[in-house]
């Protein structure tokens, strides 16, 4: 694997794979008494949070704690960032305080990707979020949820997601969950159909490697997976649609609708959800829907990357009393 | 730069004139004496041997930010009139997007006279259009032309006036100074939070659209408008294949429409964007391989008029930072000619006859400056451009007189490096070096 994870479009299939297998792996961590492994003792993890998501940063945490790494939680609200400090000065600040690895989120789409190549730090990049740009965390923590239940965990182990019909619903223009998935699901091998009103499906996606419809119901009964996305209701006061009644009538997930797909069909939400938007209480509290299980599954990708990015470059085991220095990095 | 009683006289040997056959050249004082073969050099004249080198009359931007009032740690009328020196301009137009905005008569007065202090380029002052470039309420446009800056070209660049009734109001208005009203062609609420050209690129980057129908449908408006009043409209930094149709349509009726391009949108796509480098980051943003070559060709046929730079220096900080936080510009006045040449000359599209229409003789003629944009002849005012198009170098914008250095073309190969500016006679660049 790269040094990074900044983009899905950057993993191959077997990179893929070996991060869902070592997911797979460290997900029996979860199902032990002590919920810890040693691996990344010593390492330190900054969670870099430019815009608010607990979710997304207390897995981060919860995985980089399970491999015993020290972790630090940087809100940009209330901090130096909130008086105006650069992402770059901030980057020096986290690079001089000795991060192995830097988990971000932030509301530009790029700033994981400029973190990560401008040379303000020497640490891994781990995009949790940029912009309308990807979620390539998400992405894993989606395809491993769908290989469990597809394809089975442990039948599923060295599988890809082959011939699978995945179906993504909703705000495509403004979801970085969708680019992230398109890119995911496409290496590993599956068919990807993306259902939206033409307003939210972006100018350009006829070079996307998917499928584009705006009739939800024509394309339900073959979907193994149908994955509902969130929709803003501000998205409404921008004409992208006329009222939220309409939007969930047209693209809402309902119990009628899930009837129609295949009995061995899931549904699935990157959360949080908008019950009655688009998608019903009915739906999200079915045993098909794996919206929690989407929770506990990111815990176990996300230590499989924090493993796989630093794991590779273990510094030595620093000596009884010796700090570290620049060069154990 | 000091002034001095003495009469100077130069002697150009051999220089191709508009590329043409070699000639020699003598400038006495502020004027072209002579141009013929085998000219004796007068007594104490200097003597430049040009073989091999294009004479140009002196270049004129028609769309220079010089920042100053207001920004002067991005760049100052003496800086940007150095760079603009380096790049071969004897004059350029000061984009009014200052602080305050160029929209009185002082601020414009105040350009005027920075220009005339700073003695390496004419520095003739744009005038907003509306107070504080705000689109609301037309400026004192009568006053800015009757002002010792004498103002022509009126413009809101960087905001577009898309009131449609002010846009008609204004076109109107400056027909009694035979003005001109320069737009920037962006519709507003098409572009709201617009990042990056909309298409194949800004889907994927996940970065927000800017349709090419935003500039498209604001030309289309205002070519119907200037044609409606009968008054003249320019088209700053025309981005689109689609607005040269437009701009193309509104020439084959007759109406009075020019066009300008600027050099990094004949060279540059927005493919680079996917770097997320923010020195790419401009507006109108780069757009498509397609558009590129639709401009080029605009540009040879005369549908596009003129290469403005749109020069739009920043400081470091603003652009050593995430996409979303960047500001947008490239500064250009250093490469233009380069750029052109590249874009231009070296793939066989223009001669250096047409350089000189495109990037002097048309220029000056839209903004009505007097004294440039002339043949070079006899009893002609002095202000030339020698260049060596042999020149092969990389851009190293360490070596910029600019106060900024966000250009697009670090380390990139280009042809052709001017050696010698002359304003008015006297030499503002000699062999590649200010004087």
């Amino acid at each position: 694997m790269k040094r990074h994870l900044i983009s899905a479009a950057d993993l191959t299939r077997d990179d893929a794979v070996l991060i869902l297998d070592t997911a797979e792996e460290l997900a029996r961590v979860a199902d032990r008494p002590i919920k810890k492994l040693p691996t990344l003792r010593g390492r330190t993890v900054v969670n870099l949070f430019f815009e608010d998501s607990t979710r997304t940063r207390i897995s981060f945490e919860a995985a980089a704690k399970r491999l015993s790494a020290d972790v630090i939680n940087f809100s940009a609200k209330g901090s130096s960032v909130s008086k105006g400090e650069s992402l770059k000065d901030t980057a020096l600040t986290l690079e001089a305080m000795g991060a192995d690895a830097v988990v971000i989120r932030h509301h530009d789409s790029g700033a994981p990707h400029r973190l990560a190549t401008s040379g303000w730090i020497g640490g891994s990049v781990v995009n949790a979020g940029d912009g309308t740009h990807e979620h390539p965390t998400q992405a894993l923590l989606d395809a491993f949820t769908m290989r469990r239940r597809l394809v089975g965990a442990d039948t599923g182990l060295g599988r890809d997601l082959s011939g699978r019909r995945i179906t993504i619903v909703g705000d495509v223009l403004h979801s970085r969950v969708a680019r992230s998935n398109v890119h995911l699901l496409t290496t590993l091998g599956a068919e990807v159909t993306l259902v939206a009103p033409p307003t939210l499906v972006p100018v350009g996606v006829g070079a996307w490697p998917c499928e584009v419809s705006y009739d939800l119901d024509a394309v339900l009964g073959k979907s193994d997976a149908v994955m509902m996305l969130r929709v803003q209701r501000e998205r409404m006061n921008a004409a992208f649609f006329p009222t939220e009644r309409e939007y969930a009538r047209r693209y809402g997930l309902d119990g009628d609708r899930m009837a129609t797909m295949p009995e061995h069909a899931i549904v699935m939400h990157p959360g949080p959800m908008n019950r009655g938007m688009e998608i019903t209480a009915e739906v999200a509290d079915s045993a098909r829907c794996t919206a929690v299980e989407q929770v506990a599954n990111g815990v176990s990708i996300r230590m499989a990357v924090l493993y796989l990015l630093l794991s590779g470059a273990v510094p030595e085991e620093p000596a009884a009393g010796q700090t570290r220095t620049e060069e154990s990095k | 730069m000091t002034e001095t009683t003495t009469t100077t006289v130069t002697l150009l040997r051999g220089a191709k004139i508009l590329g043409g056959e070699p000639a020699d050249v003598l400038i006495e004082g502020e004027t072209v004496t002579a141009v013929g073969t085998g000219l004796e050099a007068p007594q104490g004249a200097t003597v430049i041997e040009a073989e091999g080198r294009v004479l140009l009359p002196g270049l004129v931007d028609l769309h220079t930010h010089l920042r100053e009032p207001g920004r002067e740690d991005s760049e100052t009328v003496l800086t940007g009139t150095r760079a603009a020196a380096m790049g071969g301009y004897t004059a350029v137009h000061a984009m009014a997007n200052t602080f305050p905005v160029a929209d009185t008569a002082g601020v414009v007065e105040q350009v005027w006279r920075l220009g005339k202090e700073s003695g390496y380029c004419d520095v003739q002052p744009v005038g907003a259009v509306t107070v504080g470039l705000e689109g609301r309420k037309l400026a004192e446009l009568g006053a800015m032309h009757d002002s010792a800056a004498g103002v022509r070209v009126f413009s809101d660049d960087g905001k577009c006036v898309d009131d449609a009734v002010i846009m008609r109001r204004a076109l109107e208005y400056v027909k009694a100074f035979d003005g001109v009203i320069a737009q920037h062609a962006q519709e507003p609420r098409l572009t709201e939070g617009a990042q990056m050209n909309e298409g194949l690129v800004s889907a994927e980057l996940g970065l927000a659209g800017w349709p090419a129908v935003a500039e498209e449908s604001i030309i289309a408006r205002d070519v119907l408008l200037a044609a409606h009043v009968g008054s003249r409209v320019h088209i700053c930094h025309l981005s689109t294949a689609g607005s040269v149709e437009i701009v193309r349509w509104a020439k084959s009726k007759g109406w009075n429409v020019t066009a300008e391009v600027t050099p990094h949108h004949l060279l540059l796509t927005d493919e680079l964007v996917r770097s997320y480098d923010p020195v790419y980051k401009v507006n109108p943003p780069l757009r498509t391989e397609a558009d590129v070559l639709a401009l080029r060709e605009a540009l040879a046929d005369g549908t596009i008029d003129c290469v403005a730079t749109d020069h739009a220096p920043h400081p470091h900080e603003d652009k050593d930072c995430e996409w979303g936080a960047a500001a947008m510009g490239m500064v250009g006045l250093e490469t233009a000619l380069s750029v052109v040449q590249h874009t231009m000359v070296d793939t066989g599209l223009l001669d250096w006859a047409q350089i000189a229409d495109r990037m002097s003789f048309r220029p000056a003629a839209i903004g009505r400056l007097a004294g440039h944009g002339r043949p070079i002849a006899a009893g002609e005012p002095a202000n030339l451009t020698l260049l060596d198009p042999a020149y092969r170098g990389e851009v190293n914008p360490a070596e910029f007189v600019s106060r900024s250095r966000n250009t697009p073309y670090r380390g990139l190969e280009l042809p052709g490096r001017v050696t010698h500016t002359f304003l008015r006679g006297r030499a503002t660049v000699v062999d590649g070096k200010l004087t």
